[in-house]
């Protein structure tokens, strides 16, 4: 299971954090941080797993962000890699080529998005298609 | 509109952020928005609530303080349209939890929603239950979220499902009505809805033994058939990665049929020929193949055997683990471990690959594979692996010394073939990394080396050098300085030299610099300085030309900051100014240290359950633990009678000691008065000793000596720094049978007398004892054979009823074998008149090592009723 996601650029600044398991305000501070600290300097190419405290954080760079996945001990690291690949994806063709300021601006989305995506800290709906559609429909209500 | 909001958009205000120069800038802009939206939320300002909710999110995010915004999620929540809820939601799982009382007054709203004919609302509600739902709200809305399960969009249907593995992780209770839904879920073609269905199955049957049996007999089959048509599925764009499809519907089938096939061989061999066909087929050149296949190996590995399938899953370990991307191989080291219970030699194979990978630059992989390699090691190997680990602690990287160390400290306690390897290697890591060694670590070469009497010189003149060469961590010096102090003699005098050393020329003055050395660094805390000044204590009696120096040394700390420093020094000076007669007495070197009372005080926490060690049998009958220190005092007196000075001028100080100390009425027949004037001066020492209780540090060697449950570093190291420590262990060793056996409870056999060693009979010893049961062992040992001995059992009936089905039960550590002869009956009649007999035959394959221990269990039937006890026991005598 999903602990937390996390999107952080280079210079620890949070861009998007997701909780799926109850933490003090202080505590999800701290986490960030923390993780932040653990990958900002991996060299690329190191693993892309950490071990923080008892789970593990899957994290992969793309540009200048980091997304990072805090998982349980046991689960699949190669599957939670593919699993941020995909999020990724989804988010470019939503905003046809992402970038940081695109997620700064529109946090709200991301989530929305992540929402659709994830939920309960599992894995919703593998199909890209199918995500983006269902968000063009929600787009719609706004 | 109000006044003072400022009516700027959430666009606008990103933008005024991120525009600040200065952190200070920020806040201000950050507080006069909160203002703003404060004000808006005192007016009720209906309009632009969503969009002040928006705007508080984010400055969530950047990490200030957002509570006052929490009733605006609620609201939100409970107005009608789709925008203004979805931001009501967003807030409540961002800026709320399920801790927070104020979720309560949402349940309402989502029961609601739940209901709502809008299923873009419904989908809402649903995500924001499935990420923040308490136990209660679980409770409230399960049955909405169960019906939901079935509703026509799979939309719904998926998130339901997902929803539902919250629920039953906070309601386990709830499992139970999930079964049926979940199983028509299984049967779905729709991915969202499989995968998340398989993903719900997967946790029922983790949370409920009846949902495990239920999936298991229904739905084997099923998803058998479901994973062999992804895995033979052509080309769907839609879910494709890498020429896979679905990879991560792959993954989740995978996982629910490790859990359905573990521990059962019918479904296990239900899925054998897809595990195969998902192992060969499977492409492994990009990441999600790779998932795939690993994924697989672990399900391989988990299930009931299957030899081919094993060979199929090691070889694509293998593979992996020579593969160059560093994930892989990473996952590889991971799953070698578990690989490790199922194929020791195949992960064998590779034991020179995980050991480079010890090396890595990556940290995770380094610490993976040092785990991987602390499981690899056996008798065969640790020479080699220990050299390797020990070379590569010299040019690794500080944060991983640490671990670095513990596990090679580790390694070499475990699998030592010999104490000269055990001592070289330990003064390696030593003198490599001894800042990160571990007291116990410490402790336990200590204890070694005064068990290895034909090493002592060699040990000392070794640390010696090692000490020359780096006197910079701590618990070099700490052995060191122990060292010289007990064998300072055997260093000056190069006694006991092995072929293997170069002679060294040490004097008295030099073996005198290390200790002051020790005693002066700035970095030596507490422990190590007090440790010096026994050390430089000890030495002056052995090297009486240096004892003048010596004093001045000890003399210089008079006046020390640390009252324990302060105090010992001006102890150690009046012994060396005043009572020159009791000196050498009082310094005589340590008794050997016993290995099997120190191994089972690090064992102590797995003894928590001990109903009948020794020391708690003592208890009962005294009630309190103070009224002990008489019947000691008792108990050693009439020892020494019984065995006549054990050791000839420590014995009678103890015996004076003792009895000064604890009860001064109790040693009327004392013979020892000439040594009176020492008596004097200890009785000085022992009543500033460094415990507050009076009477604890003799008393705390003679308990621990069966005592399990003391932290073991501090005792020990109070043992070995404590001024009064050698005198109470001179006398407590050769007396430690008798005592056991006394303090045993009062066993009706009198204690026999320990002869040292010179007669093969053993005392025999009450091995366990309750109010209803008593257990005696008495031992015999075959001729010809000394690690083999032979226990006689005897069970005595305490109570008044008769015990009927009588079974006796033991459990010994991995260096013994046991073996138990039918026991002569299985009725114990009441009152103690008959007894049970059973002989237990006992092999120690490290006998000399280690000492006798076992735990028991004894169940029997009283007036119908199941009784059981249990306990450990840690008494036998030592030399079994």
């Amino acid at each position: 299971m999903i602990r937390f996601i996390l999107l952080q650029n280079r210079q620890g600044k949070t861009r998007l954090a997701k909780y799926y398991v109850p933490l003090e305000d202080s505590e999800k501070h701290k986490v960030e941080y923390e993780v932040h600290r653990l990958v900002v300097n991996r060299d690329p190419k190191f693993t892309n797993f950490v071990e923080f405290r008892t789970h593990k954080v899957i994290y992969r760079r793309y540009a200048g962000l980091f997304f990072s996945l805090c998982v349980d001990i046991t689960d699949n690291e190669l599957a939670y890699l593919e699993c941020i690949h995909l999020f990724v994806e989804i988010l470019d063709h939503f905003f046809s080529n992402v970038c940081e300021l695109d997620l700064v601006f529109n946090f709200h989305k991301v989530y929305l998005i992540l929402d659709e995506f994830i939920l309960a800290g599992e894995i919703q709906e593998t199909s890209k298609r199918a995500i983006i559609e269902r968000l063009g429909e929600l787009e719609k209500l706004e | 509109m109000n006044p003072f909001s400022s009516g700027t958009r959430l666009r606008d205000m990103i933008r005024a952020i991120r525009a600040c120069k200065t952190a200070a800038e920020e806040r201000a802009v950050v507080r006069k928005e909160c203002a703003a939206i404060r004000a808006a939320i005192n007016e009720n300002d209906q309009e632009y609530r969503h969009r002040n909710l928006a705007k508080l999110m984010f400055i969530h995010m950047l990490g200030y303080p957002t509570h006052f915004g929490q009733m605006e999620c609620l609201k939100l929540i409970a107005s009608a349209g789709f925008p203004e809820k979805r931001i009501g939601y967003l807030g409540l799982m961002l800026l709320l939890d399920e801790r927070q009382e104020v979720l309560m007054l949402v349940t309402n709203s989502l029961k609601q929603d739940l209901n709502h004919n809008n299923q873009y609302i419904v989908g809402l509600a649903l995500c924001a239950l499935g990420n923040i739902c308490s136990a209660e709200m679980a409770r409230d809305l399960a049955p909405e979220v169960e019906r939901l399960l079935q509703f026509r969009d799979p939309n719904i249907r998926k998130k339901a499902a997902l929803c539902s593995i919250r629920i039953i992780k906070k309601v386990p209770d709830l499992a139970e009505n999930f079964i049926n839904p979940t199983a028509s879920l299984l049967k779905e073609k729709h991915h969202g809805v499989l995968i998340t269905g398989i993903q719900l199955c997967t946790d029922l049957c983790k949370l409920c033994p009846e949902a495990l049996e239920y999936f298991r007999k229904r739905c084997t089959e099923g998803l058998v058939k479901t994973l062999k048509d992804i895995a033979n599925s052509p080309y769907a764009p839609e879910y494709d990665i890498a020429g896979i499809t679905d990879p991560f519907l792959h993954i989740r089938l995978l996982r629910l049929l490790r859990v359905l096939g573990q521990g059962d061989a019918d479904a296990s061999d239900c899925m054998n020929d897809i595990l195969a066909q998902v192992a060969t087929k499977t492409e492994s050149n990009k990441n999600a193949g790779n998932a795939i296949l690993y994924e697989c190996v672990e399900t391989i590995m988990s299930i009931e055997d299957n030899g081919g399938l094993r060979v199929l899953a090691i070889n694509i370990l293998g593979r992996f683990l020579s593969n160059r991307d560093n994930n892989i191989r990473y996952v590889a080291l991971n799953m070698l471990m578990k690989a490790m219970s199922v194929d020791t030699q195949a992960v064998q194979r590779h034991r020179a690959t995980i050991l480079e990978c010890v090396k890595d630059s990556d940290a995770s992989i380094r610490k993976r594979a040092l785990e991987l390699v602390y499981l690899l090691v056996n008798e065969t190997n640790v020479k080699p692996l220990t050299k390797e680990l020990i070379d590569y602690l010299e040019v690794s990287e500080l944060e991983f010394k640490g671990d670095l160390t513990a596990k090679i400290c580790s390694i070499v306690e475990k699998f030592s073939p010999e104490k000269i390897w055990y001592i070289d290697q330990m003064l390696k890591v030593l003198s490599e990394a001894g800042n990160f060694v571990k007291d116990d670590v410490c402790h336990a070469l200590i204890v070694l080396i005064s068990n290895a009497s034909d090493l002592h010189g060699y040990t000392v003149r070794a640390l010696y050098r090692a000490f020359q060469a780096s006197s910079e961590q701590e618990s070099l010096v700490r052995v060191a300085v122990w060292c010289i102090g007990e064998y300072g003699d055997l260093l000056v005098n190069n006694v006991g030299m092995l072929d293997i050393e170069d002679p060294i020329t040490v004097t008295e003055s030099d073996a005198v610099d290390v200790v002051e050395t020790a005693m002066k660094r700035d970095t030596s805390d507490l422990t190590t300085k007090a440790m010096a000044l026994i050390a430089l204590l000890k030495l002056s009696s052995r090297f009486p030309s240096c004892s003048e120096r010596i004093r001045e040394i000890i003399v210089q700390h008079k006046g020390n900051f640390v009252l324990e420093l302060q105090q010992r020094s001006i102890e150690f000076n009046s012994v060396l100014e005043k009572h020159k007669n009791i000196r050498s007495a009082l310094v005589e070197r340590m008794p050997v240290l016993d290995e099997a009372t120190f191994s089972g005080r690090k064992a102590g926490s797995m003894a928590l359950t001990v109903s009948a060690s020794p020391a708690s049998s003592l208890k009962v009958p005294n009630g309190t633990a103070k009224p002990l220190a008489a019947p000691l005092v008792d108990l050693l007196d009439l020892s020494s009678d019984d065995a006549p000075a054990p050791s000839s001028s420590g014995g009678d100080f103890l015996q004076d000691l003792l009895g000064v100390d604890l009860a001064p009425a109790s040693t009327p027949s004392s013979t020892s008065l000439a040594t009176k004037a020492g008596a004097d001066a200890l009785l000085d020492l022992l009543s500033i000793g460094s415990t507050p209780v009076p009477s604890s540090s003799p008393a705390v060697d003679i308990f621990s000596l069966t005592e399990d449950k003391k932290p073991p570093v501090t005792t020990t190291l109070d043992g070995l720094s404590s001024p009064s420590a050698p005198p109470p262990h001179a006398a407590s060793q050769p007396a430690a049978a008798p005592i056991l056996d006394l303090l045993d409870g009062l066993s009706s056999s009198p204690p026999a007398p320990v002869d040292n060693g010179t007669s093969p009979a053993y005392p025999s010893i009450v091995a366990f004892e309750s109010s209803y049961l008593r257990i005696n062992f008495s031992f015999t040992k075959p001729t010809g054979n000394l690690q083999a001995t032979e226990i006689q059992a005897t069970f005595t009936n305490l109570s008044q009823n008769v015990y009927t089905d009588f079974i006796f039960q033991a459990a010994v550590p991995k260096f013994l074998q046991l073996h138990l002869d039918p026991a002569s009956g299985n009725t114990l009649s009441a009152g103690g008149n008959e007894s049970i007999k059973q002989t237990l035959r006992i092999t120690n394959s490290q006998h000399g090592k280690k000492s006798l221990v076992m735990r028991i269990r004894i169940t029997y039937k009283m007036n119908g009723k199941d009784m059981l006890e249990e306990g450990q026991i840690n008494n036998f005598p030592r030399e079994l």
